[in-house]
């Protein structure tokens, strides 16, 4: 049907516009998430919070850094806060900018101001990235488990893959030639399946005919076995042992923190995603004809983040307070790079000789995931559909 | 009925029953017989209305036939395709020709996405280019359904619910479709808004050439709109006939009762209660015979007996009932 | 019998607002009307228009804020119900007052049993226990129309069907010998066939009990069915009230005519049916004037200005359009629209 004059609706025929003027969403987002002040209070310090990190990242790096974290001023030790600096008894070069430390110096003479100012970045990143790892497996794992969920693995399947996982696994740890051969056991299996069915088609042999065609699970029960066992290993620990196990680095703790954390997100989304399912939107885009992944992620997916997103700015508060006590413990980034745990770390011996060392960092962390948790609070009250809807 | 090229749609024998699970291993302990051997037919350009109360089974035809819902037994012929046990790929060219209109306005669209955007989904299936092509085919559907085009970025809860119904009227056209399923479609609007719906589904069907299959609980709606109409009760079929047939000479008893309870507003006065329906004693179901045998006033013996078939009893009405059968 | 002589209950210029986050809600603007002794009147209205909110106004049951009372008086029996507390309401809900909700599923506790429910109204307000309040529920369950009533006091809810769960929510609000029952559209969740039992029982019952009802719906055919009276409310306001023979034979409001003409019937098929333009308005942005007018083709100059008054027609008819008043009175015939 192509738009003729002969099809045009009369001019007659048009109805009222909707009786509200137009507010985009995010207006209507902001005007909700406005009320709730302690929100607001939350979103300031956390913009505050990355404006400090990123103007951290580059008032400290560099050959001549403004604020200098590394520099060891052994005469200069345990200053107080606002304490002035000596200018006899340090070179030009080695004066901090102010001519005072802000925040004292620690066992090393180092400026706590610049280290926390060094800190702040490192507690950012891993906090946001922990986080995007987490929310981007629990995602894809909780929307199919949720849109998939009644889907029955046949054990020919879990066969095929089980073979190949082991092979793949077998290969990286070091045992190349058995992972090789159930690699190829596992591509020889599944050629011989795909036959099989193709066979069996032709001769329309009833299917739950012999073991390879039992329906052993579900998708989701698969899935939810997987995150009941992650969620049974205390993460901490895990990530203790990972990070003690491999190189030292920021990026290995970030990717532990995230790989560990993704368990609530699945949850979440497979919960939203359960009751979606059954809607009637859902039905229609399926009666359309649009396909399976466009639904999950294009249609169903805005819906069901709501939750993630929430859990999503507390996850970043609990990623930074695990970095905290893993650098507290001696297992974080390494020195010399500062960061929050580390500082109060190398301060728990003075801590009633220079309370500073214990207390700045403390109170830092202390601020940054409170404001987290309200601004979290604040968006699950702004985003709760039941007070936005208007009938 | 042997002039299968004017029927769009052809269904017979169509079953689906619902396993009812217990117990700590989820044993099946029964089945929840909700379509149990349906046939229906409807011709081009016309309408076939499918009344039943809840829990007869009508909103489940509709998903067998769109094939949201796997068929246990039976044949859907559209277009005179066989689309029974085809795969979801052969699947997709035929949901262009068939699409479906809710009875929840509130729940039919995507909360997340703009009206234009729901319906341009459609458009995208339907192979129209993106960017100008795609503008222009949103707002003429747009129109088509009595909306302004300025709308197409606003978000579902900024409409009235008839709004919402007539969006989800302009995403099934999205696709071109020559079937329209509507399944309770004016239920959930205001009466106001109920006529307004109705003469729009009407005035497309004229301009567009569609059919309809019209699943109501509003006798009135149906009496109305339909040119055939089935009658329906737990699974089955009671009573089919063209419209002003089946409102002049009902003959099932259930059909009778059906219409007797409508409140009408024509006579106005007292209405007499109809001594065809009594209070059923259990809400299980009768395993054998007739499934309406439980509120019938007129049952008998062969009632419990076994089933009985759909006959003819007049000119394209058939019945579902032994006593109507051998009058 | 006639309207105004000793009315068991008399609203008087109701107003409730509903205060949101950008506007005011009207709800309920300036709605008057009466229920007397041992009659069934209607209130009948589409979504929106402010019959629940008067319904539940009358009991004392609209959450204050964001709501309030913005003016007039509920009379019953002779005392204003809007300047009672909490526990004034208390006294009166559920035992001269009782109300009949619109979804039995919800409506009645899960966890209770049967006997329970309909037993704690009259437990608490005519400190009835033990054997005579079991013999009591089980006369209302039989009153009702439930069959082997004994044996169905023990059931809990989700053992009944929905019929039978509404019927079960009725005796709940018989349980007191309530002088006015209001029912907030106790059929709209049911199958048409066990609403037609429901509304026979309604009838019953009024008779055999003497006592009143106040039955609100979006049902034409349910208003035709049982009402005696009827009050049509539009966009928080009364426009026509009158005894249902003469609202439905001779309906003097264009609001009342075009929702008459609207209902698909098989004696209308084949013809186009009438609807009415347009959309309810919003109760917080009502027009001006008339709240009718935008869709009204009567509507002339001053409908958008002045807010018209009630015009009495006799016999306690009245209908809320001077314009098709006037015609009535030049030209004696009636107006109606096809």
């Amino acid at each position: 049907m192509t738009p003729t004059e002969k099809n045009r609706p009369a001019p007659g025929n048009r109805l009222d516009k909707p009786l509200t003027p137009k507010r985009s969403r995010l207006e209507e987002f902001w005007a909700l998430f406005r009320k709730n002040r302690l929100a607001i209070a939350g979103l300031i310090i956390f913009i505050l919070f990355f404006a400090t990190a990123l103007a951290g990242l580059f008032l400290t790096s560099g050959q001549n850094p403004v604020f200098d974290p590394a520099q060891i001023r052994l005469q200069e030790k345990l200053r107080p806060p606002m304490a002035k600096a000596n200018l006899n008894s340090l070179y030009p070069a080695d004066v901090p900018r102010l001519g005072i430390y802000l925040f004292g110096t620690d066992d090393l003479g180092r400026d706590v101001f610049a280290r926390m100012l060094q800190g702040a970045w490192v507690s950012l990143t891993v906090g946001f990235v922990a986080v995007g790892i987490s929310v981007f497996i629990g995602i894809f794992m909780g929307g199919i488990a949720g849109y998939f969920g009644q889907i029955l693995l046949k054990m020919d399947h879990i066969l095929i893959s089980g073979l190949m996982v082991a092979g793949i696994a077998f290969m990286v740890t070091d045992w190349v030639l058995p992972g090789i051969l159930f690699f190829i056991l596992a591509v020889v299996f599944l050629l011989y399946t795909v036959r099989a069915k193709k066979n069996a088609r032709n001769l329309a042999k009833p299917a739950g005919s012999g073991f390879l065609e039992i329906n052993a699970f579900s998708i989701d029960t698969l899935i939810m076995r997987i995150v009941d066992i992650m969620i049974c290993f205390p993460s901490f620990f895990l990530i203790l042992t990972v990070v003690a196990l491999l190189p030292a680095s920021i990026y290995n703790i970030m990717i532990v923190i995230g790989l560990t954390s993704w368990m609530g997100a699945t949850r979440f989304v497979r919960a939203e995603f359960l009751s979606l399912r059954e809607q009637d939107f859902v039905a229609a885009a399926k009666a359309l004809g649009v396909g399976n992944l466009r639904i999950i992620f294009r249609h169903m997916m805005p819906n069901a983040i709501a939750p993630v997103l929430v859990s999503a700015t507390i996850g970043i508060a609990s990623a930074i307070l695990t970095e905290a006590g893993l650098s507290f413990l001696g297992f974080g980034v390494p020195p010399p790079h500062a960061t929050w745990g580390n500082i109060i770390s190398d301060g728990k011996r003075f801590i009633f000789d220079a309370p500073w060392l214990t207390f700045i960092p403390g109170i830092a962390i202390l601020v940054v995931v409170l404001s987290f948790n309200l601004f979290g609070e604040g968006l699950r009250d702004a985003l709760n559909p039941k007070l936005r809807e208007r009938h | 009925m042997d002039t299968t090229h004017h029927h769009i749609l052809q269904v017979s024998g169509l079953k689906k029953y619902f396993p009812i699970r217990r117990g700590f291993f989820q044993r099946t302990s029964g089945w929840v017989k909700a379509v149990d051997g349906v046939d229906l037919e409807i011709e081009k350009g016309q309408t076939l209305g499918l009344v039943g109360e809840s829990g007869c089974g009508k909103s489940t035809i509709a998903r067998l036939i769109l094939k949201l819902l796997q068929t246990d037994s039976g044949k859907i012929l559209f277009q005179n395709q066989d689309i029974t046990g085809i795969s979801e790929k052969e699947m997709k060219p035929v949901r262009k020709e068939m699409q479906i209109v809710f009875q929840d306005p509130y729940g039919s669209l995507n909360p997340r996405m703009s009206i234009g955007a729901s319906i341009e989904e459609g458009l995208r299936i339907a192979g129209i280019p993106g960017g100008r092509t795609r503008q222009d085919r949103l707002a003429y559907l747009l129109e088509m359904v009595g909306l302004s085009p300025d709308n197409a970025d606003r978000y579902p809860h900024e409409f009235s619910g008839g709004q919402r119904q007539r969006i989800g009227i302009a995403r099934a056209l999205s696709v071109e479709p020559s079937l329209i399923l509507c399944d309770e479609p004016i239920s959930a609007l205001d009466v106001s808004i109920q006529a307004q719906i109705i003469n729009l589904l009407k005035d497309l069907q004229e301009k567009l050439g569609l059919s309809y299959l019209f699943i109501s609980h509003d006798l009135n709606v149906v009496g109305y709109l339909c040119n055939t109409v089935s009658v329906m009760y737990k699974g089955h079929i009671m009573e089919h006939a063209p419209a002003d047939q089946l409102f002049a000479t009902p003959r099932h008893p259930y059909t009778l009762s059906l219409l007797s309870a409508i409140p009408d507003v024509e006579p106005v006065g007292e209405k007499q209660p109809q001594p065809i329906l009594r209070e059923g004693q259990s809400i299980a179901e009768p395993t054998t015979g007739c499934k309406f045998q439980e509120h019938c006033a007129w049952v008998d013996a062969p009632c419990r007996d076994g089933l009985v078939p759909l006959q003819e009893v007049d000119k394209k009405h058939l019945v579902r009932c032994w006593k109507e059968a051998h009058r | 019998m006639e309207p105004n002589d000793h009315p068991l209950i008399s609203v008087q210029d109701l107003k409730v607002y509903f205060q949101g986050d950008f506007e005011t809600a009207r709800a309920v603007d300036g709605v008057s009307f009466e229920v007397c002794p041992e009659e069934m009147v209607c209130l009948v209205g589409e979504s929106g228009c402010g019959k629940t909110v008067t319904a539940l106004s009358i009991l004392g049951l609209v959450a204050i804020p964001p709501g309030r009372i913005a003016g007039g008086k509920i009379l019953f029996k002779g005392e204003n119900l809007l300047d009672f507390s909490e526990s004034d309401f208390q006294k009166i809900r559920g035992n001269h007052i009782a109300m009949v909700f619109q979804e039995p599923l919800t409506s009645l506790n899960p966890v209770f049993t049967i006997e329970d429910q309909i037993g704690e109204a009259i437990k608490i307000h005519k400190h009835i226990e033990g054997e005579p309040l079991r013999e009591r529920c089980i006369q209302l369950l039989q009153d009702v129309g439930i069959p082997s009533a004994a044996e169905r006091l023990h059931d809990y809810p989700h053992q009944l069907s929905g019929g039978q769960r509404q019927r079960v929510m009725i005796a709940m609000a018989l349980a007191c010998d309530p002088d006015l029952i209001i029912a907030d559209e106790p059929t709209t969740a049911l199958d048409v066939t066990v609403q037609a039992q429901i509304l026979q029982l309604f009838r019953s019952l009024q008779k055999k009990r003497a006592m009143s009802v106040l039955y609100i719906t979006h049902d034409l055919g349910v208003v035709a069915n049982i009402a005696q009276r009827v009050y049509v409310m539009y966009a928080s306001v009364i426009v026509e009230q009158g005894k249902a023979g003469h609202i439905f034979s001779k309906a003097q409001h264009p609001y009342t005519q075009g929702l008459l003409a609207s209902l698909p019937t098989r004696s209308k098929r084949g013809k186009r049916l009438y609807s009415i333009p347009g959309t309810v308005p919003n109760p917080a942005h009502k027009p001006a004037g008339c709240p009718f007018h935008p869709r009204c083709p009567y509507a002339i100059e001053r409908c958008r200005s002045q807010f018209p008054e009630l015009c009495d027609y006799g016999d306690g008819h009245l209908a809320r359009c001077p314009v098709l008043f006037k015609r009535k009175q030049e030209t004696g015939k009636n107006i109606s629209q096809r």
